[in-house]
């Protein structure tokens, strides 16, 4: 969550200058003062091992795994016997010809594109009404927020089937209260679209307050002046939006969008707990096809080419805001 | 600047119906908990839990392996957190106080590892655990989740070692401390605080965690709570009562931290967003 905004590497950088090790000259190292010096220049690349090493071997081997197993035929035959087929692209070709993988790709994309567009509407907006608010109402409501985000996931996904509920839960009771009676005895988890509309209050729901916390706490470090200057031109309370606070928050506006993107695209727990990607499959999104088809139908190299193609997909969306990461990156060096 | 009697009103207002719109879920959870069956299904909610009980948590406490469960959870828990903060500690201190070759590119390594699509690696990951005769252990987990919450360890611990004064441990070292001995006795305790905010949320990642747990372990007695819960409906048919006060069990650890971390966390996040 730690994300890098536009240019703002000031963290202890000058220090870290200071600081720097330089490495030993060539043809110093024999001298004297040599081994001290190497060992000083070893130092950091010894620190970096073990989360290097776990990084390699955890997240690098999982991956590169996953590559090869996709171009595997793998079903419960091989498994058990322990044999490696390979089948060149053929899993690659059942699942892109299919019409199905299409489908899931769409629905993928869509369902991550409204969630993350209410999130950071809504995130943004309760944001600023924070800080708008008084210190006591301010509390009341970060209290609130903090509650639904701190939730675990399952806990919040039991939760919420319960208040939508068929029989005695408190959502349909307040529809027929208010009037409209057929939902007295409405089943949400019959239809996809009723049940996206679950998961997608339950997921905004708990994603709004690491939004709208961030956003007030990005907001305290607008520097006052910056609406004074503003005033002075005679902006009014719109335009002190758009020209000082909108311009300061948009670094943050960005990565946050990234990060929600990321995440809800990634979401499994909510939709598999809710009600296993049905009705009839309908709101299966990329990783809840990929464990379907891979595990539960047990075709297991064809699970790995959806998560692959499922990564590059993800890949694809957030392409742009990675590009901007990494060429900022390189601009610091 | 004067506000009109409504512009004082409106915000307050929204901000109440807000609170109660994302606190009403956390309640009725509770409340459903401590409601005898017959509330529960009353025709007409009953809004407080009036006629108090706690027969659905003894349910809970009492349905098969609960206690194993929360003892391979907290194990789980605990071991990858500390795991993840003593690699992180190290690669932190590195990444902050040492200039050297491929700095930038570790970060972004890190960066682009905290993006690491878990969910859908789970394949692979049952297959390297299968080869390795490890399903149905705490192992793998402990070690994946370990890795799930280390880069966003490293990423917060930066900022939070940054904060300490570069010059505290220089003096030390002038006193004859090794830059160990001054990382030891001057720099550690000073992130205590850091420490213990950076964890919150490597705490919740593993608490949390479902889909590998789901993929791996069959074996009822090395589940951990997530799956335990997302199956105990099933098992318990609709009896929301225990379902609820299961579903309170296993959220009350986190919400207790949450409140006790939250404002240390926040600010750590933060600082750590606009420094990057």
């Amino acid at each position: 969550m730690s994300v890098q905004t536009e240019g703002t590497d000031t963290a202890g950088e000058p220090a870290v200058r200071k600081a720097g090790v330089p490495a030993p000259p060539p043809g110093e190292d024999r001298t004297s003062a040599g081994t001290p010096s190497r060992r000083a220049a070893a130092a950091p690349y010894l620190l970096l091992l073990p989360a290097l090493l776990a990084t390699l071997v955890l997240l690098g081997w999982p991956l590169v795994k996953n590559g090869m197993l996709s171009f595997q035929n793998l079903n419960p035959r091989q498994l058990i016997q322990h044999l490696t087929e390979w089948n060149g692209v053929d899993n690659y070709r059942e699942v892109l010809t299919g019409g199905e993988f299409w489908h899931v790709v769409e629905r993928s994309v869509v369902f991550t594109a409204v969630n993350v567009v209410l999130i950071m509407v809504f995130g943004t907006l309760i944001g600023l009404l924070l800080a708008r608010l008084g210190s006591k109402m301010r509390l009341l409501l970060m209290v609130g927020l903090v509650l639904a985000w701190a939730m675990p996931i399952i806990a919040a996904t039991t939760v919420y089937q319960w208040l939508f509920a068929q029989r005695f839960g408190v959502v349909n009771w307040v529809l027929d209260k208010l009037g409209w009676h057929s939902m007295a005895d409405h089943n949400w988890l019959e239809t996809q679209f009723s049940t996206f509309a679950v998961v997608t209050l339950l997921i905004v729901w708990q994603s709004i307050p690491f939004v709208a916390i961030n956003l007030y706490a990005a907001t305290t470090t607008i520097p006052r002046e910056l609406y004074e200057a503003a005033s002075l031109d005679g902006a009014g309370s719109w335009q002190n939006f758009t020209s000082v606070t909108l311009p300061f928050l948009r670094p943050f506006l960005y990565a946050t969008t990234f990060l929600e993107v990321i995440w809800v695209f990634k979401s499994f727990a909510q939709i598999f707990a809710m009600n296993e990607g049905g009705p009839d499959h309908l709101t299966e999104t990329l990783p809840i096809y990929a464990y379907v088809q891979g595990v539960g139908n047990q075709h297991f190299g064809l699970g790995a080419a959806i998560s692959f193609l499922t990564v590059l997909v993800l890949l694809a969306i957030t392409s742009y805001y990675l590009r901007m990461v990494l060429k900022q990156e390189e601009d610091e060096l | 600047m004067k506000r009109s009697l409504i512009g004082r009103i409106w915000p307050n207002a929204t901000a109440v119906v807000l609170f109660a719109g994302f606190v009403f879920p956390v309640y009725w959870m509770f409340a459903t908990a401590f409601k005898p069956t017959g509330d529960i299904i009353a025709d007409d909610p009953v809004w407080f839990p009036t006629h108090a009980t706690l027969s659905h948590f003894e349910k809970a406490v009492d349905a098969d392996h609960f206690w194993t469960l929360v003892l391979n959870s907290v194990t789980v828990t605990v071991l990858s957190v500390l795991f993840s903060l003593v690699i992180a500690l190290f690669a932190a201190f590195a990444l902050t106080r040492m200039r050297f070759r491929g700095r930038r590119g570790l970060i972004v390594t890190f960066m682009l590892a905290q993006m690491a699509p878990w969910e859908v690696m789970i394949i692979a990951i049952y297959m390297l655990v299968r080869d390795n005769d490890m399903l149905d252990s705490l192992v793998p987990l402990t070690v994946f989740y370990t890795m799930m919450v280390l880069p966003l360890t490293i990423l917060t611990l930066r900022g939070y070692v940054a904060a300490v004064p570069k010059e505290l441990e220089e003096s030390a070292m002038v006193d004859g401390c090794t830059r160990f001995q001054a990382f030891v006795k001057v720099i550690f305790p000073l992130l205590a605080p850091g420490l213990m905010a950076t964890s919150l949320f490597g705490f919740v990642t593993a608490w949390n965690e479902f889909p590998l747990v789901l993929i791996l372990n069959k074996d009822v007695e090395k589940q951990t709570l997530p799956l335990w819960l997302s199956q105990f409906q099933t098992a318990f048919g609709d009896d929301w009562g225990a379902t609820m006060a299961a579903s309170s069990l296993f959220a009350l650890p986190i919400l207790i931290l949450f409140i006790f971390l939250q404002r240390k966390a926040v600010s750590g996040l933060t600082d750590g967003a606009v420094k990057g």
